[in-house]
């Protein structure tokens, strides 16, 4: 079944498109913070200093996840039962990674013991490596295609999605959240982890728009599995992915300039753009299939006339509100966060000892 | 009679089981520890109250230990229909799913964001503008039980809906929102969650005033007795409205709760049974015409059997056992009530003791009030159990049952993989979240705060630099 462009059912394809992308504009300076904090620290101070950047802000963006989901759930439940019953095992290591990323958040301040920390310093690390790898190989995996079958259901498992174009998109994901979340704290911190920040996402740039750059090619080469025919014609998705790949760069130039918040305003369009690319080369499909004629679309996976319609509303009204407050949030924290003035490493005294 | 049961569905059934019920020892206590902190903290602003302030800091600490634990087991649930029971998420995603969405982008947005402003904006924001940021979280959890409860309540009780195919379909999501069931049980849980929270303020205030003598804790025990009883008495009189809408909407439930295997009119009430539930008791207590009472509002009110319900629901969706576990839905049900009167009596007399005894409390009544923390905790995870296997075997009343939900793509050993990840991360967390929570709660309130001082004392004195909060 396929219909007109202009539909709620479009909307809500590029409603979804814009909850992930919010998803990984904000959760991915998070992962790239926590994932590039351990190289760039040199004391305790160093390692609060990275984890505090994101402190405020971390919740609200994981929430932009949750919508995500929910916002699946509701407007293509035969995509959300299919994406997550197909990559069962996957997201179970992406949900124990945020549970270990968060609770690491809150509970690591509230000892002062150097073993309680380092503890939390591991979970949190790996917490964020896991899901900052997995979306790049979940998303690589619905543009490449799996063989969903007849009803609309994939029975590879695990393994059926670990391969090497899967696992290049995911390298791909994690070290563009890597650099995105070293230009945030460039950003974020003054001094020496500043400069330590600031190198370490130089370091990463080349490698970025590498494997970026190798993930594009290859999928290009090998096309779509299947013919899309209702699907946007032209190289809007190539130009995107593109442009992703150029943004990264002119974020490298932003940097060498020590413009700071230009750099992290590239990084950000840079997510957007790549993003943008994979959702514009799924459509209308929302789960590419092997199989001719058995992709799940943004027709066959959709919730009734109803449904979207009231979710429209409530995207209307409450969108708007969510973007405000989250701005402000970021407006209130904007400054960067400075190295305490007295040389006392809370870390190394036990609270009861003075 | 029992229906064989495949060991994927049991499978599915007990991991969502176990992190729904883990999730939900986390909720209850954000909802009602949250607003107690909001209360604390306006108590604080408006009377320039520093000791209000320090109580409000001190439990904000342990709201917080506790939301992170509520807010990372939530995620699970988001992702469990799609991941367990993707057969369900296909039946009832046109309906069930949109109050899903609308939890996540008007509560959990309001609580993550503004929670963010409230821990990290203590010392950069206007203090009227940093207490209304406790509020609006306060007010972004109750919301998020609002929309949650009014999926579930579509499940006990469905509305406003069309079948089409093989999917439930909207037809008019005001009558999802305007669910007799969902303000029934909206009212009863989201005051059973404030109760949580005043017992828990109670428990350990009464500890640190008797036990430490700290005279600063004296006026939450107030606050918490007074609090506490308000709300028990408002869960018990929206418990006992929702008993008649039981029986009106799943009789099967309400008999099942009973054990009553037999339509009686002036039906009695059990309080406890000794030997099988089967109708040949060892020993029981009954209380005459309680049950009618209860579920009809009048003497001798008619009470619909097990027998008379299955043949019922035979004759109108076909043969099979229509009747849950009994023994389950008896005893949590009976758990349930019996905790709420026993949390009416710790509360009642808190506020007699409090009211007469001025601050010094007896020393014995420190283990009482301590035992009370856990008293809604127990109710609560009782409550849910019997109103979720009350329902079986259906998954949404009347229109799908729980065996035909599960995924038909998820195998055996994958569910047996995560939950047993699910057990021993959870496991591990809780015994970390307890600890943490012990110790933070036995820090005194000068600690706390050298503490604080010691994580962020530079800044405060110093003006735009760091706020080092974790």
């Amino acid at each position: 079944m396929t219909g007109p462009v202009a539909s709620l059912n479009t909307s809500w394809f590029a409603l979804i498109g814009l909850l992930w992308t919010g998803y990984f504009v904000l959760e991915g300076f998070d992962f790239g913070t926590v994932l590039v904090a351990p190289f760039i620290s040199r004391d305790e101070i160093d390692r609060r200093l990275c984890i505090n950047a994101i402190g405020p802000v971390w919740d609200g963006n994981e929430v932009w996840l949750i919508v995500a989901g929910g916002a699946t759930f509701a407007a293509f439940p035969q995509w959300y039962a299919t994406l997550f019953s197909g990559f069962y095992l996957a997201l179970f290591l992406i949900l124990a990674g945020l549970i270990l990323r968060g609770v690491s958040f809150e509970f690591r301040g509230k000892e002062p013991g150097i073993r309680w920390r380092r503890s939390w310093d591991w979970s949190m690390f790996v917490g964020s490596l896991l899901p900052a790898f997995l979306w790049g190989v979940a998303f690589t995996n619905l543009i490449h295609g799996l063989p969903i079958e007849a009803d609309g259901l994939y029975r590879g498992g695990l393994l059926g999605l670990i391969h090497p174009i899967a696992i290049l998109g995911g390298l791909a994901g994690l070290s563009l959240f890597c650099l995105h979340g070293a230009t945030f704290l460039t950003l974020k911190t003054t001094g020496e982890l500043r400069s330590r920040a600031r190198r370490s996402a130089a370091a990463l740039t080349a490698p970025t728009v590498l494997l970026l750059a190798g993930l594009v090619v290859w999928l290009a080469l090998e096309g779509s599995p299947t013919p899309n025919p209702d699907g946007l014609t032209g190289a809007l998705p190539l130009a995107l992915a593109a442009l992703g790949a150029a943004l990264v760069l002119l974020a490298g130039w932003g940097r060498l300039h020590n413009d700071d918040w230009v750099a992290f305003a590239l990084m950000a369009a840079s997510i957007v753009a790549v993003v943008g690319a994979a959702f514009t080369t799924l459509f209308p499909r929302v789960m590419v299939s092997t199989h001719a004629g058995q992709s799940l679309t943004i027709w066959n996976a959709a919730s009734e006339h109803e449904t979207l319609l009231v979710m429209t509303v409530v995207a209307a009204l409450f969108t708007p509100l969510v973007l405000a407050y989250q701005a402000w949030t970021y407006y209130v924290f904007r400054q960067r966060l400075e190295r305490p003035a007295q040389r006392r490493d809370p870390g190394s005294t036990p609270a009861g000892a003075r | 009679m029992l229906r064989p049961i495949a060991v994927s569905e049991l499978l599915d059934r007990w991991q969502f089981a176990v992190t729904i019920i883990y999730h939900f020892l986390f909720v209850p206590l954000t909802i009602g520890l949250g607003l107690l902190v909001a209360v604390m903290q306006t108590l604080a602003y408006r009377r320039h109250d520093p000791e209000w302030d320090r109580l409000a800091r001190f439990f904000g600490n342990l709201f917080l230990i506790n939301f992170a634990m509520g807010v990372v087991t939530g995620i699970v649930q988001e992702f469990q229909f799609g991941m367990n029971w993707s057969n369900y998420s296909v039946f009832v995603g046109n309906i069930f799913g949109a109050p899903l969405a609308i939890e996540g982008l008007l509560a959990f947005f309001m609580e993550s964001t503004f929670l963010g402003l409230w821990i990290f904006g203590r010392n950069r924001l206007p203090p009227v503008i940093h207490l209304a940021t406790i509020w609006l979280a306060s007010i972004g959890t109750i919301l998020s039980a609002l929309f949650i409860l009014a999926a579930n309540s579509w499940m006990q009780h469905p509305v406003g809906y069309r079948i089409v195919g093989h999917k439930a379909v909207l037809a008019n999501f005001w009558a999802i929102l305007g669910n007799s069931t969902l303000w029934a049980a909206f009212a009863h849980t989201v005051l059973a969650a404030f109760l949580t929270g005043g017992m828990f303020l109670l428990g350990i205030s009464v500890w640190k005033l008797v036990r430490q003598g700290d005279r600063a804790f004296f006026r939450p025990v107030k606050l918490a007795a007074g609090l506490s009883l308000v709300c028990i008495l408002g869960v018990i009189v929206s418990g006992d409205f929702q008993a008649r809408l039981m029986d009106e909407q799943q009789p099967m439930k309400m008999a099942a709760a009973e054990a009553l295997y037999n339509t009686e009119a002036g039906a009695s009430f059990s309080l406890l049974t000794i030997g099988n539930l089967s109708g040949q008791p060892i020993f029981q207590i009954r209380i005459p015409h309680l049950l009618s009472l209860i579920s009809t509002v009048s003497w001798n009110g008619e009470v619909q059997g097990i027998n008379q319900v299955q043949a019922a629901e035979e004759a109108r969706h076909g043969p099979g056992s229509y009747i849950p576990v009994i023994w389950v839905t008896y005893w949590s049900f009976r758990s349930m009530v019996g905790l709420g009167f026993l949390i009416l009596i710790v509360a009642g007399w808190a506020l007699l003791l409090a009211r007469r005894r001025r601050t010094d409390l007896p020393r014995w009544f420190s283990w009482v009030a301590l035992a009370g923390i856990a008293m809604p905790f127990l109710a609560n995870t009782a409550g849910w159990i019997f109103t979720e296997m009350g329902r079986q075997p259906w998954i949404v009343y009347g229109l799908m049952r729980t065996s035909q939900a599960t995924s038909p793509t998820v195998v055996v050993s994958s569910v047996a993989v995560t939950f047993g990840g699910f057990v021993l991360l959870y496991t591990v967390l809780g015994v970390v979240d307890l600890w943490l929570m012990k110790r933070s709660a036995l820090r005194s309130l000068s600690e706390a705060d050298e503490a604080e001082e010691d994580e962020e004392g530079e800044d405060r004195r110093g003006s735009a630099g760091a706020a080092l909060v974790y």
